[in-house]
């Protein structure tokens, strides 16, 4: 399971080792520097980028597993694929709600542009709107979306 | 195992994003079995007429941010009247 060891790797990198502010604590709350920095690197990692509960082998939540098997219907290749698990990592967990601006997990960044969660993703799925994207991405190949 | 309420209920729910998003008609399922952790929402509103998918989704987010805050999971649909009108079977 390489992308997990990669995930959970990144993850301990994220923790702000010097935090120089006077007016924070060490492990902040809210978004440090060097995690805004981290995550700016994290959702551009690869093509498809998945905050997620769990991992997409063991996903530990209903939503989270339904954003990976929708990715998975769609065809998507998962070595084009970088999750992270939060549940793995509270700094993480906190700081990509505040990073996204979005309150809740999974988050689905496709070529470093946030997406939606799971509700968004799904809607999408239904409507070819995901399919479209994907493909204009170069994410999906154009026949392998025809065979559906 | 016993979770505390959130303190947010489906009547206090459905006021909120009737009051705060001119909701012509919503739905509110609480999906926890009452505990009040895990809603989802239906809204059909005139105010997401010209917006897109995510623009819609953050909207109600940032409205219903203290209430969202507050629940484990939560899940929207979103229609403005036209599409409601269509979604709806005849």
């Amino acid at each position: 399971m390489n992308f997990f060891r990669a995930a959970t790797r990144t993850s301990t990198l994220i923790r702000p080792t010097i935090n120089a502010r006077a007016n924070g604590p060490m492990w902040a709350r809210w978004l440090s520097d060097s995690l805004r920095q981290q995550l700016d690197k994290d959702v551009k990692s690869k093509d498809v980028v998945l905050f997620m509960k769990g991992t997409p082998d063991q996903p530990m939540c209903g939503f989270s597993r339904a954003a990976v098997q929708i990715m998975q219907v769609q065809g998507v290749d998962f070595d084009k694929v970088q999750t992270y698990n939060v549940l793995e990592d509270a700094d993480l967990r906190q700081g990509i709600k505040e990073y996204s601006e979005w309150p809740t997990i999974p988050q689905v960044y496709i070529k470093g542009e946030f997406v939606g969660g799971c509700d968004i993703l799904l809607n999408m799925h239904q409507s070819g709107d995901l399919e479209d994207l994907l493909i204009k991405e170069g994410i999906v190949p154009e026949e392998l979306a025809d065979q559906q | 195992m016993s979770a505390p309420h959130s303190g947010i209920t489906v009547e206090s729910l459905k006021q909120v994003i009737t009051e705060k998003l001119e909701a012509e008609h919503v739905e509110v399922v609480d999906q926890s079995g009452g505990c009040g952790q895990m809603f989802e929402v239906i809204i059909v509103s005139p105010i997401f007429r010209e917006k897109k998918l995510l623009a819609r989704h953050r909207l109600v987010n940032e409205t219903l941010k203290d209430e969202i805050s507050k629940v484990h999971a939560f899940s929207q649909k979103s229609y403005t009247p036209e599409e409601w009108e269509k979604k709806k079977p005849q």
